[in-house]
Formats: structure tokens, C-alpha cells, sequence
């Protein structure tokens, strides 16, 4: 099997950032996001160490922006994914997809094939 | 309040964002639901916040390397050796804590882990049932054959597998020319699932009545290399043939002593069950039952209650049996009845051994923390130089716990040491056979766990009070803990001597019970008794001749032929009957016969009427009753009265002394014996007291042998077999000794240690008093007051402990002694004397010291 290096949740967490873009991505929206799609609660702590390990990984970089007042004038960490984050992100949805087209049972009916 | 939580814990840089991102979850909460809601979110967010990455580093701790770590463990070890005593009370009275320990749990997981080797542990049951006599519920573990039919039929949904299996007991077995005497039981074929029978070779029987699976073992034995299989084998006038062989069972399981097995369907033959006139009456086998799934026991059990009920006759429905079940994991440690309710059993004493070896634990741990205690204050001084020369507060907290962990760790190796060393004196003491679980690696991360635990509880009081004290105190000497230091101490010394006393009183109870069940009169001389099982037809019919042979060669003094050996009873009836007796009255007498000689034989006393003699002809219809039998007839003179048994009448010839058969605790059953001229099962002989036993043994030996026609010989003496029935108290007894003599020990070395500082610290206020003119008796009165006090305020919380505790024990036997007042006199009047004897010794050492010496300014 390849090493893609990523866990389930740690790429779940990195597809939100993905998707919640420039301005939104940081530990309490993502949080948010993820309990909204999945319907499963998380703490803000669980996402917050997750970017942190993904951060070392060099998965994602992130910076302290705009202060804003609903948060009491304290800055956020917003995250982006980096170069090296997005192959991973690929390789890991082509891994599955080859996956998936070696499984006898569904392949040809996900319209997978080309 | 939660954001300063955070605060504390959390990693600076990190606080910033993080909060902010909190107060908009707070926000966004506050949106959604009540304030308390988001209040409670809040904390939760807080809390889960408590992760590796977010923590903060603990200032100081960042810069040891591992080269501070050798100077800790260079001077932990330094320490050891200038205080060797010091250090050789605390390593051994805590190895000898743990090593307790060890064996307790080793005898706990032995007694729990039993029967578990079975698949469906879970799942597995034996019927009971409980009858009720005269008001009184009776438990009984076997049932009528008929039951497995019965539930099969009526009740078949609730089980999977249903087995009727008869008793396990020795049968002999004859292979070629070879006999051997064999355990081993007949059963149904659900029996093999249900308990997991393996082939390794043949094939489970199917049609062939006669054919026999042997355990490996029994096979190797019988028939070395050769193939057991098919193989012919005579049992019980009946013969066999190998069909299997199975893999013998587990050492530690009900099924241990089975070494054959044979099939009900021919055990039915044998035993005639289809030509029984009462089936559903007689309870002489045992019923084995796995449950259904998504079945529990208790539901199966009320719905099979009846099972037996609705299939007898009104007189005997009047015993209500009722059926239920005894689930597997019960049947070892929880197999006591009283009053139809389940009251324990083993587990009893898995849980009384499971507190002691607590206890011995808490108090090794307990002294290895008040020495700790107790040292520290002279290492104020240590302190005060190390931070002068500038430690950081943290390293001296690492240094003192390393310490700690240190002796911890060197106990837990001789701990282990003493557990391999001891292991093959506890197994013969408690009868087991247990090993160091070496294997398994839960074992050792638990003892590893557990060491560090100790050590860090021991060392937390002078690694965390110790290290914040001010150096300048300490090094002007102006340091001394205060009251408040001393006080766990008093409570710990208080329980350590609280747990000594109350073994001390137990371990005396105990031993008094024991005596109490051996002084008891049996109502007949069990010396010198005799027992020949399994007699044959031949040595019946030569009675008189063997009889007249042993008394004129002077081996014995006289002989009888009975039903039973007079420890034991193997039989009894509720159809006896007499004029004027209650009709609500239903009574299980205790049914024994034997040869005219019976009652000359065992020497026991006639208290009204007369014995059997040859010289009445009719009392082939004369019974004969013990006291408590007696009392049931209700009249004043009972001899000659007319008692029937089954509508048989027998005359009342003689009331004895009630003789104890049962074990030794038991009340005594009401008796009957009976004449009986038939072959009976033993032959029982009072030796010749003139006479040296081995001739005697060997004179009978001689004159029975010949009659036996190949049918093993073996003889048992009653003296012997009586004193086994104490095997289970004297167990106990001896194991409590032990304990308690350990926890004394311990006990002892902690007040050793204790005594051995306090009489250093006043080191100078002794010399002081000396100058002045105290003398010896004086001084060891001063010093020794603290340590008597404690003792005493132990010693009066434990008495009404150990009297509370030993009362419920001791209600579990009829036949049971009262404790007397001395031995919590004894009790706490021993405890002081160790304590003087231990606290003296220093005392006087320090005393007799010359003022002069101790005195002078350093």
C-alpha cells in the first residue's frame, strides 16, 4: 500500500480548509463545518491539534489575521493548504480511486472507468 | 473562570487564537441555546484543549540531561548507603508488602480463573433444586432422570444443549489381566459441546451403547503405544469397547478426575432407570444445560421451576422442589446454599485474602511514606545547600522522586525474588499449584506501574514540601515540620496497628474454631478404626470366620459389616413413620446398616435400652435411634416403641449418644440404624490397642485379601479421614498465621524506624535530662508514651471490628465456639508488648549514651 502519510480526519480537515477558503479557515469554523457536514461533534481542541500536527507535516502553513470584534479583538490562525499539502490531497483521492476500480462488486458502476 | 483554566495550562503563543475562538463558540452557543448550555460547552472545549501539542512545558525541566539524571541516581544511591539501617528497613518491609501481595493475587486469579478453559463459560448451567421440609428450604445439585427429557421436550427453546450425566466416582477397570480403579461418568451426547470434549482420535459414539471414550492419559496408561481404538475393557460386569480418545480435561475444572466416558443409553441398562416404578423420585444425577442465545438465567430458570412439580405425586409435591439453575461461573466460587438463596461459598474467602493482601500492601506502603516522612526533616539542611547553591525547585522535586522510585523499584526485584522463593511453600500450604506468570507481559507492565505509583506517593511529601522551604531557614537549623506533619503519621501508625490487631484476634478465633470442632465429642472412639471399602461376596460369606480368626490372633478386638464408614453417610429416608407423628412433619432420617457387631465395634454408648444381639431372633425387625431421632418421637420412653419404615414395622430396641458422621461443625442428623445380614459395602475393624498397628494391618490384610478375589484391598483409617474434614479451617488457619505474622513484621519494622528517629532527634533533650538526673526507667518511659498511646486508640478501634467480623464468620457453623473476652485482651495486651520491645530497643541504646558525648557542641 502507498504511504499517502495522511489520516482519514486529518484529510477531512484539510478538504474543509480547502473548501472554507482564504478568510474562513481557522479552528472554530472548520470545527463548525465538520459538525455540520458529518453530523458528528467535535471539539475545537481535537481540529486545532490536528492543524497543528498537519502544520509540522507541512500539509498546511498558517498565519495570525485581522482581529475582529465579535471575538473580542483577538486575532485568528487561518490556514491554507500548501503546495505539498495538495499532492498529498490528490494522491490519496487517486489512491482510493484505484481502489475502488479493483473492487469487483462496484467497478464500472460509479462511472469510474474511463 | 474557564478562560484563566486555559490559561494556566495552555501554550502562550497559542492563547491568543485559541480564545478567540472559544468567546465565538461561546457566541455562537449562546445563538442556539441557554446560557448554562454554552457555559457547559465552554469548559468542555476548555477541557478538551488538554492535548500534548497545546500544553505548556514546565519551566526548568527542559534543560536536565541525562547527566543530571546519573547525579540523581548517584546520590539516591549514596543516600542508601549512609543510611544502611534506614535503607534496609524500608526495601525489606516493603518487598515483603509486595511479595504478600504477589501471592494473594496468584491464589485470586487461581480460585477465579477456574473452569474458565470452557468455551461457554457464559453460558453454562447445572439444575438444582431447592425442597422444602418442614419450613425449611433444602438445596440439592441432583435431579430425576427424567428432567432432561422434560426440558427437551417442554422447554427446548430456552436451551441449546441439554445433558443428563451420572456422578463421577471410581469404577474398576479391568484391561486384559490389569485392574485399575478409574473416575469417570456416563452422560447424553450433548455433554460433548457443551463442554467442549475433543476427539484426537476415533469417533464420537452413535448407535453402540457399549462403546467408550477414554481421556488420553487413561489410554496411554492402559494401553502404552498400542491403538486404543476398538479395544475391549470390562467395567461394573459390563463390557466395553474403545470408540475414542479425548483430550484430558483442564487441571482446574469440574470435569479434572474424569478419565472415561461412557454413554447414558448404556448407563441406562445398567442402571435399570426404565424399570424404575417412581422415576420422577429418586435425585441421583446431575442435569448440564447451555443456554439459547438472547436466554439468561434468571428467565430460564422461572420458567423451568415447575419442571419437576407437575410430574409427581401428591404426596411428594408436598416438598415443592423447585428447579433452577447454577450458572458455570458460580459453581466454584459461589456454591453454598442456605434457605434456597445462593450465600457464597470460596468466595468468602477469595474476598477476606483479597482485603488482607490490601491491607499488608497500604501498610508496607504506609511505612515505606512515614520513614520517608520521617527522614526528610534531617535532610532540610541537604535542601538548603543544593538551592544556595542554585537548583531549580524542579529538580530538587525530580531528585527526591527518583529517590523514591529508586527503593521502589530495588523492593519490587526482591520482592519478586521472595514470591519465586515462597511460591512452593504457599502452594503445599493452600494445596494449588501456582507459577510466576512470567510469560505475560499485563503482569509486568502492572508491577511497573504499580512501582512507580508507590514511589511517587511515598516521595511526594519530601519531594513537594521539602523542595519549597527557604533555604535560609534551613540552613540556620531553624527548620522543623510542624504539628501537621506529624499527624498523618499518628493516623498511619494508628491503622498499621489496627490491621495487626485485628489479624492477631482473627488468626486466634480461627485457630479456637478449629480446636473447638476437635474437642467435640463424637459419641464414639474414632481411634484405632478401620475401614476395608468394597468388599465382595466371598469375604461376606466367610464373616464369622475372619471375624473369629483376627480376634484369636489378637489383631482386632471386634469387626462389623455397614453400609457406610462412620464418617460419612450414604443414605437416608423421609418414609418413616410412627403412631402419633404430624402429619405435617417431613423429615429426612439418616439411614444406617450393619452387622450385629456395629455398635461394639465403634464403642458407643447406650443411653436407653439395649444394642443388637445375636440372642434376640427378632431384632432383624428392631431399629435403633439416636438421641436426636428420639426427640423426634416426642414420648418419654421410646423403647419399644413401633416405628415403620416404607410400612415395614421395627421395634425401638435402644436410644445411643448422637454420633457425628458429618462434618465436624455440622448439627447432628437424626439416625436410625437398622440389622442388616446382606453383603454390605465395608468391612470396619477396631484395631487391637495391645497390639503394634502394622501387625495388625497385616494380620487383616491376610485374613481378608484371599476372600477379596482380585478386587483391590485398601483400607482407610477414620481417625485420619475425620481430621481431613478440618482441611478447609485448617487451611485458613494456617494462611491467616502467616499473613498476620507478615503484617506484624511489617508493623514492627515501621514503628523500628519510626522509634529509631524520634530517639535521634531528642538525642540532646536525653542528654539534658541525664545531666539533670533522670534515670533509665524514666527516660524509656518518656520516650515510649507517644508510641503506647497509639497503640492503644489502635487497638480500641480494632476490637469491635474483629468481634463484628468474626461474629458473621462464625455464623456460617452450627456447631461453633463463643469468643471469649481474653483473646482481645491477649490481643492488644501482645500488640503492646511488640511495640515496647520493638521501641526499647532504641530507647535504651540512645540512654545509656554518655550526656558527655552528645552534649558537646559539634
Amino acid at each position: 500500500m502507498i504511504e499517502t502519510r495522511l489520516g482519514d480526519f486529518e484529510e477531512t480537515v484539510m478538504l474543509i480548509v480547502g473548501i472554507l477558503g482564504d478568510a474562513e479557515a481557522y479552528a472554530f469554523r472548520i470545527a463548525k463545518a465538520f459538525e455540520q457536514r458529518t453530523g458528528r461533534s467535535i471539539s475545537i481542541g481535537a481540529v486545532h491539534s490536528t492543524l497543528d500536527r498537519l502544520e509540522t507535516k507541512g500539509f498546511v502553513r498558517s498565519s495570525l489575521k485581522n482581529a475582529t470584534s465579535e471575538r473580542g479583538d483577538r486575532k485568528k490562525r487561518i490556514f491554507v493548504i500548501t503546495a505539498l499539502g495538495k499532492r498529498v490531497l490528490k494522491e490519496s483521492m487517486e489512491f482510493k480511486v484505484q481502489l475502488w476500480k479493483e473492487y469487483p462488486a462496484f467497478a464500472g458502476k460509479l462511472g469510474l472507468t474511463e | 473562570m474557564a478562560t484563566k483554566a486555559l490559561r494556566l495550562f495552555l501554550r502562550e503563543d497559542l492563547q491568543e487564537e485559541v480564545i478567540g475562538d472559544l468567546k465565538e463558540n461561546f457566541d455562537y452557543d449562546l445563538d442556539v441555546g441557554s446560557r448554562f448550555r454554552a457555559r457547559l460547552n465552554y469548559w468542555k472545549q476548555v477541557f478538551l484543549y488538554l492535548r500534548p501539542f497545546a500544553i505548556r512545558k514546565l519551566k526548568g525541566t527542559s534543560n536536565i540531561s541525562t547527566a543530571m539524571y546519573k547525579s540523581y541516581f548517584r546520590a539516591a544511591m549514596q543516600n542508601m548507603v549512609k543510611n544502611k539501617l534506614h535503607a534496609f528497613i524500608n526495601i525489606l518491609g516493603l518487598a515483603t508488602g509486595i511479595a504478600v501481595a504477589f501471592v494473594i493475587s496468584l491464589w485470586i486469579y487461581d480460585e477465579v480463573s477456574y473452569n474458565r478453559n470452557f468455551s461457554h463459560y457464559e453460558r453454562i448451567g447445572q439444575a438444582f433444586q431447592n425442597i422444602t421440609a418442614n419450613g425449611e428450604v433444602d438445596t440439592w445439585n441432583n435431579v430425576p432422570w427424567p428432567l432432561g427429557n422434560e426440558i427437551r421436550q417442554h422447554y427446548g427453546t430456552d436451551f441449546r444443549y441439554v445433558a443428563m450425566v451420572s456422578h463421577v466416582y471410581p469404577h474398576t477397570m479391568e484391561v486384559g489381566s490389569e485392574k485399575y480403579s478409574k473416575a469417570g461418568l456416563f452422560c447424553e451426547p450433548d455433554f460433548y459441546p457443551l463442554f467442549d470434549v475433543t476427539l484426537t482420535k476415533g469417533t464420537f459414539p452413535v448407535k453402540d451403547p457399549s462403546a467408550i471414550l477414554l481421556s488420553e492419559s487413561t489410554a496411554i496408561g492402559f494401553f502404552g503405544d498400542k491403538d486404543p481404538i476398538g479395544q475391549m475393557i470390562n467395567m461394573d460386569g459390563q463390557s466395553f469397547q474403545v470408540g475414542g480418545v479425548y483430550r484430558d480435561f483442564p487441571q482446574r475444572s469440574r470435569w479434572a478426575d474424569v478419565f472415561f466416558i461412557g454413554q447414558w443409553s448404556k448407563f441406562a441398562i445398567i442402571a435399570e432407570l426404565e424399570k424404575m416404578d417412581d422415576p420422577w423420585r429418586p435425585n441421583a444425577f446431575e442435569m448440564y444445560v447451555m443456554l439459547a442465545d438472547g436466554v439468561d438465567f434468571a428467565s430460564a430458570s422461572t420458567r423451568i421451576k415447575d419442571a419437576r412439580l407437575k410430574n409427581l405425586s401428591a404426596a411428594l409435591a408436598v416438598k415443592k422442589p423447585e428447579i433452577f439453575l447454577h450458572a458455570m461461573p458460580d459453581w466454584h466460587l459461589r456454591a453454598e446454599f442456605s434457605g434456597g438463596k445462593q450465600t457464597g461459598g470460596l468466595i468468602q474467602y477469595v474476598w477476606m485474602f483479597g482485603i488482607v493482601g490490601v491491607f499488608v500492601l497500604l501498610m508496607a506502603c504506609i511505612n515505606f511514606m512515614n520513614l520517608s516522612t520521617a527522614r526528610s526533616e534531617k535532610r532540610a539542611k541537604e535542601v538548603g545547600i543544593r538551592k544556595a547553591i542554585g537548583s531549580y525547585r524542579s529538580q530538587l522535586i525530580t531528585q527526591f522522586f527518583s529517590e523514591s522510585i529508586l527503593t521502589v523499584f530495588v523492593s519490587l526485584a526482591l520482592a519478586i525474588g521472595m514470591t519465586y522463593l515462597l511460591l512452593p511453600v504457599f502452594n503445599a500450604l493452600a494445596e494449588k499449584d501456582m507459577r510466576l506468570p512470567w510469560g505475560n507481559p499485563l503482569i509486568w507492565v502492572s508491577v511497573v506501574g504499580a512501582g512507580i505509583v508507590i514511589g511517587l506517593l511515598a516521595g511526594s511529601y519530601p519531594a513537594l514540601y521539602l523542595s519549597s522551604i527557604r533555604p535560609v531557614g534551613a540552613l540556620k537549623g531553624a527548620f522543623k515540620a510542624g504539628r501537621g506533619a506529624s499527624l498523618p503519621r499518628k493516623v498511619l501508625v494508628v491503622v498499621q496497628f489496627g490491621v495487626s490487631a485485628v489479624m492477631i484476634i482473627g488468626t486466634t478465633a480461627v485457630f479456637l474454631q478449629i480446636e473447638h470442632g476437635r474437642n467435640r465429642p463424637l459419641g464414639y472412639r474414632v481411634n484405632g478404626l478401620v475401614s476395608v471399602p468394597g468388599i465382595t461376596k466371598d469375604v461376606h460369606d466367610h464373616y464369622d470366620v475372619i471375624r473369629k480368626d483376627l480376634i484369636d490372633n489378637g489383631a482386632i478386638v471386634e469387626l462389623t459389616e455397614c453400609i457406610a464408614p462412620t464418617v460419612g453417610s450414604w443414605g437416608s429416608s423421609s418414609r418413616i413413620d410412627w403412631n402419633g407423628k404430624d402429619p405435617d412433619l417431613s423429615i429426612d432420617f439418616t439411614v444406617f446398616e450393619a452387622s450385629y457387631e456395629y455398635g461394639k465395634t465403634l464403642q458407643w454408648e447406650v443411653v436407653q435400652g439395649r444394642d443388637f444381639s445375636r440372642d434376640f431372633p427378632s431384632d432383624s425387625a428392631a431399629v435403633i435411634l439416636n438421641e436426636e431421632a428420639a426427640k423426634y418421637l416426642d414420648k418419654e420412653h421410646v423403647v419399644g416403641e413401633t416405628l415403620r419404615s416404607r410400612t415395614i414395622p421395627f421395634t425401638v430396641i435402644g436410644v445411643v449418644r448422637d454420633i457425628v458422621f458429618a462434618g465436624p461443625y455440622d448439627p447432628v442428623r437424626p439416625s436410625l440404624y437398622f440389622l442388616n445380614k446382606d453383603q454390605l459395602n465395608f468391612l470396619t475393624l477396631r484395631l487391637n490397642p495391645q497390639k503394634p498397628v502394622a501387625a495388625s494391618l497385616a494380620a487383616i490384610e491376610a485374613a481378608i485379601k484371599p476372600h477379596m478375589k482380585g478386587e483391590p484391598f485398601s483400607y482407610q483409617f477414620m481417625d485420619a479421614e475425620h481430621a481431613r474434614k478440618f482441611g478447609n479451617e485448617q487451611r485458613v488457619s494456617t494462611l491467616a498465621s502467616v499473613f498476620a505474622g507478615l503484617a506484624i513484621f511489617i508493623s514492627c519494622l515501621g514503628i523500628f524506624g519510626l522509634s529509631s528517629f524520634v530517639a535521634e532527634q531528642r538525642t540532646k533533650e536525653i542528654g539534658m535530662r541525664k545531666v539533670l538526673g533522670a534515670n533509665l526507667s524514666q527516660l524509656w518511659i518518656l520516650l515510649s508514651k507517644d508510641f503506647v498511646v497509639l497503640v492503644i486508640i489502635s487497638c480500641f478501634l480494632a476490637v469491635p471490628l474483629a468481634y463484628w467480623i468474626l461474629q458473621s464468620w462464625l455464623e456460617s457453623y452450627t456447631y461453633r465456639v463463643a469468643l471469649p473476652w481474653w483473646i482481645f485482651l491477649t490481643a492488644t495486651a501482645g500488640t503492646l508488648v511488640i511495640t515496647m520491645l520493638t521501641v526499647s530497643w532504641h530507647v535504651i541504646r540512645v540512654a545509656r549514651v554518655s550526656p558527655a558525648s552528645t552534649l558537646k557542641i559539634e
